[in-house]
């Protein structure tokens, strides 16, 4: 989809759409806390009780634990394994993969199952592969085109030395 | 590759700490956290075996204000520098946007630093990048120590494209700073150009 070098970029309209998503499928899925990872370990949104969470170590343990399995699963002849799940005493992770490139995590207790999570998670994943879709084709039309007006062509060096002031 | 959030106006960039088993690595991050202000800091993330060797990866979150009006934040991290830890170290090369080389500056590590690079090569090389393109820095570290290569021989030797590099000490904190600056210096350089 995007190689190495290109820049992974997320629009206000998507964004938008992403979230709507994952708050209807917190809604349908009884779960606690959902959120999206890019397979790189950056957070790309949170909904639902978030307030106590480590979010940033979250999505970067997260990508970790993918990356692994999917270094496990080439090893014994798998692409990769799309879903894990970890059972807690209280609380349980779902972890998906959606359109091959982002990681959605569920967070879920004894109001909802597992059954349930993956159902609606499977429902979910596909309006996010569409919408993830669309953000490639825009990203790749912006490049193309020039005319991404860079807020960052402009930087300055005092800009960066600022940072670390 | 970094992610740039048009909604919530933040970029972030991910550098990647590289070199030999007990170059260093873990301590610039160490001491990275250790003078960052609370608020422009997460917490510290250490994957490590019981004898505190990375074993997967240090994570440090850091959010250095903004560049625009965007949030600018760096995700920090190590790799295990054990040799036989390579396929972690793949793993966590992906989505670089900068790297720096911490090489142990103590003669008896030379051998150890020149194949650690030439690993760093390979494994960048798998993933489509090539070290002479992307931002990338190079640290002396230990430099504290009696018995170190002079740095003119391990300029020569690990840093043959020129690029910025740095005599540090990690453990009193020297060079550290100026290491992770030049490289993030780098990588808005490398935005700047490539636009978004
Ligand atoms: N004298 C001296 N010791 C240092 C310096 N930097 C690190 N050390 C020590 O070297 C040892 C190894 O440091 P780490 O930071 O754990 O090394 P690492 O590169 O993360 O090692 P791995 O995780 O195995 O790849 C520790 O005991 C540090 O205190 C330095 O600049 N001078
Ligand atoms: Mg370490």
């Amino acid at each position: 989809m995007l190689g190495p070098q290109s820049n992974f970029v997320m629009y206000d309209e998507e964004f938008k759409r992403i979230n709507t998503v994952i708050e209807k499928l917190l809604r349908e899925a009884n779960s606690k806390v959902i959120f999206l990872v890019d397979k790189n370990g950056q957070l790309i949104t949170a909904v639902g009780e978030t307030e106590h969470l480590d979010t940033t170590s979250l999505a970067s343990l997260t990508a970790g634990n993918i990356a692994a399995t999917g270094g496990l699963a080439k090893l014994i002849g798998e692409k990769e394994f799309s879903i894990l799940f970890h059972e807690g005493e209280k609380d349980n992770l779902h972890i998906s993969i959606v359109a091959s490139r982002v990681i959605l995590v569920v967070i879920f207790d004894s109001r909802s199952s597992l059954g349930l999570v993956r159902l609606r998670v499977k429902k979910a994943s596909d309006e996010l592969t569409v919408i993830f879709q669309d953000l490639a084709k825009k990203a790749e039309e912006m490049e193309k085109g020039g005319n991404a007006q860079s807020p960052f062509a402009e930087i300055t060096d005092d800009d960066i030395d600022n940072l670390f002031s | 590759m970094s992610f740039i959030n048009y909604a919530s106006r933040e970029i972030n960039c991910k550098i990647v700490y590289y070199g030999p088993g007990l170059c260093g690595k873990t301590t610039n991050l160490q001491y990275v956290y250790q003078k960052t202000d609370p608020d422009a800091k997460g917490k510290m993330i250490s994957l490590a075996t019981e004898t505190e060797r990375t074993l997967f990866f240090d994570f440090l979150p850091l959010a250095l204000g903004e560049i625009r009006g965007f949030k600018t934040r760096f995700h920090l991290y190590t790799v295990p520098g054990q040799v036989f830890y390579d396929a972690s170290r793949k793993l966590i090369l992906k989505g670089v946007d900068g790297v720096v080389f911490v090489a142990d500056s103590q003669e008896e590590r030379l051998d150890a630093n020149i194949e650690s690079l030439e690993n760093l090569k390979i494994n960048l090389e798998e993933q489509g990048y090539d070290l002479e393109k992307i931002p990338f820095v190079v640290q002396y570290n230990k430099c504290d120590l009696p018995n170190i290569t002079p740095i003119e021989e391990l300029r020569k030797l690990l840093n043959p494209g020129n690029v910025p590099d740095y005599e540090a000490c990690a453990t009193t904190g020297e060079g550290v700073f100026e290491t992770l600056k030049a490289v993030a210096k780098l990588i808005l350089i490398d935005l700047k150009k490539g636009g978004a």
